[in-house]
């Protein structure tokens, strides 16, 4: 196995509209680890992820994958790559119109040639890793948010990736499904020699899982290491983030005029 | 200061101006690329049967109703009219010209844009809210020829069908009501039609106006569904934009189409 990250990430910056959105972000994912890019809504993290699965492209800089560089593939190129990627969506994404099995077996019906009978066997072994062999028939309405999050786990893992990228994966999900699915991340990375990237917020559940953590704020890395190291980090906004304190580098109020001075100003006006 | 105002408001219709020609050619390019990856729509059929059962095969009732009763009204309408200049033998071809040249294909289309247009944009426009579509590009399928260019055919195929039956319907409705309920001579109302209804110019140039109505609807349904804003009242805004707009484009083009196929007939 190369010893070289399945993704790096070198000087990248995004901008959207005129705004910056990322600055300067440099990131590694080696092979067969689970990397966490945390930070608040908004920071830019999901930009990153997007821009790892090829679905916008960079300002400047270089994202490359599995040796390819993203930014310079043409439409062809892109997809090929995507076939040794899978994605989980925040709430899964899982196709409305079609059952479970139907779902896991999509990737599987479109890019191969595959018989019946060996796509059945595939979809089985999917769905038997996540608990849910017995729900094949089962439409996306019938099943609960852990369950539609574990569907499209398997489906991510339908063509055997190289890369996982999960996109919020904990959001909204009650204790129980959060932990299996927090497992399951972990497990199929193991078990599957995958590498993870998982883009979150749920502080206490993934540093249970995860083996390295970039922390993003306002488009910048502001902190990195191993889970142990960021629970230790001194840094202010690391610090606010873990412990979720509501005042900090993080302001809990909303920028506006001075209290005082608005008050005056409205008695004033008033008079 | 007026003259700020002014140029602030000149400067808002020219940028409304300028965003609807923008919108308008991006339209024009999706259309360009849904027919460009309507590969995979052809060659795998079933893709494209299967929207048709839910484009095309669930509008039946509603349009073979609606074509009865426009039929039974026509019947009605039409005898009262002509029975005054003693010609209510005619009944036929008033009907059948009525439906078949105008009312077939534009009342259809117009039900066609209300049940099937608003739907298929409602349904992508739901797809792209809950990420199916970004997760079909993640998966390396182009949603355009997965999801767009199947409901774009299923309408096209669909639409000229659904026109024919209503038309077919309606012609049902007017021998009822003419011929069972009032009493017209059953002989005068088919002979006439069948004389005076020219299959090329009047069936032929009717299926065209269907034809071109369901990729009018078809068109506008999917790019709808598919630039619109991903959430509820994006979904919602672009449900209701397909149906005033494929029904005044559908106005247009008739208008536009009879023009053109009727001068001088």
């Amino acid at each position: 196995m190369s010893s070289e990250p399945l993704v790096k990430l070198t000087d990248v910056n995004f901008t959207y509209d005129r705004r910056p959105v990322l600055q300067g972000i440099n990131m590694e994912i080696p092979r067969g680890k689970v990397v966490a890019i945390m930070g608040l809504s908004g920071c830019g993290k999901t930009t990153t992820l997007r821009l790892i699965g090829g679905q916008l492209k960079a300002t400047s800089g270089e994202v490359k994958v599995n040796g390819q560089v993203v930014n310079d593939l043409d439409n062809d190129g892109l997809y090929a790559l995507r076939r040794r990627m899978g994605m989980l969506f925040q709430f899964g994404a899982l196709f409305t119109d079609m059952s479970v099995y139907d779902n896991v077996a999509f990737q599987m019906r479109e890019h191969t040639d595959l018989p019946n009978e060996l796509i059945h066997d595939l979809v089985m072994m999917k769905l038997h890793a996540v608990g849910l062999r017995g729900a094949q028939k089962l439409m996306p309405s019938e099943l609960s948010g852990g369950m539609a999050r574990r569907v499209a786990l398997a489906r991510a893992i339908a063509l055997d990736p190289l890369l996982i990228l999960y996109d919020e994966p904990f959001a909204g999900l009650d204790p129980i499904s959060l932990s299996v699915v927090g497992k399951l991340i972990r497990t199929l990375n193991d078990a599957l020699g995958i590498s993870s990237v998982v883009v979150t917020h749920d502080i206490q559940e993934s540093l249970k899982i995860v083996d390295y953590v970039y922390f993003v704020s306002e488009g910048k890395i502001v902190a990195q290491g191993t889970a142990d190291e960021i629970k230790d980090s001194a840094e202010p906004y690391v610090h606010q983030f873990i412990w979720g304190e509501a005042d900090g580098p993080v302001s809990f109020h909303y920028p506006a005029r001075s209290f005082g001075e608005q008050i005056y100003k409205e008695a004033a006006r008033a008079r | 200061m007026p003259a700020n105002g002014l140029t602030r408001a000149l400067q808002g219709l020219g940028r409304r101006v300028t965003d609807r020609i923008w919108r308008l050619g991006f339209a024009a390019r999706f259309l360009m690329a849904t027919v460009m990856y309507s590969g995979t729509a052809l060659r795998r059929f079933n893709l494209t049967i299967r929207e048709i059962y839910f484009t095309g095969v669930l509008s039946l009732i509603i349009i073979l109703v609606s074509g009865l009763f426009v039929g039974m009204v026509l019947g009605l309408q039409g005898y009262d009219t002509l029975q005054r200049y003693g010609s209510s033998e005619a009944l036929g071809i008033l009907v059948a010209l009525s439906l078949v040249r105008e009312l077939g294909p534009v009342v259809a289309a117009l039900l066609f844009a209300s049940r099937a247009g608003s739907a298929i944009t409602a349904e992508i426009g739901l797809m792209k809210a809950t990420e199916q579509l970004s997760a079909m590009e993640m998966m390396a399928v182009d949603p355009i020829a997965r999801v767009v260019a199947p409901r774009f055919w299923a309408g096209v195929i669909s639409m000229p069908l659904l026109a024919m039956l209503f038309s077919a319907m309606g012609i049902f409705g007017g021998y009822l009501v003419g011929v069972q309920l009032i009493g017209v001579d059953e002989g005068s109302f088919w002979s006439q039609m069948q004389a005076s209804v020219d299959f090329r110019e009047d069936i032929m140039n009717g299926v065209i106006k269907s034809f071109v109505f369901g990729a009018i609807i078809s068109w506008i349904a999917v790019f709808e569904g598919y630039d619109c804003e991903p959430t509820a009242e994006g979904v919602s805004g672009a449900t209701t934009r397909t149906v005033v707009t494929s029904s005044l484009a559908i106005l247009a083009a008739d208008f536009i189409l009879t023009a053109l196929m009727f001068r001088g007939a």
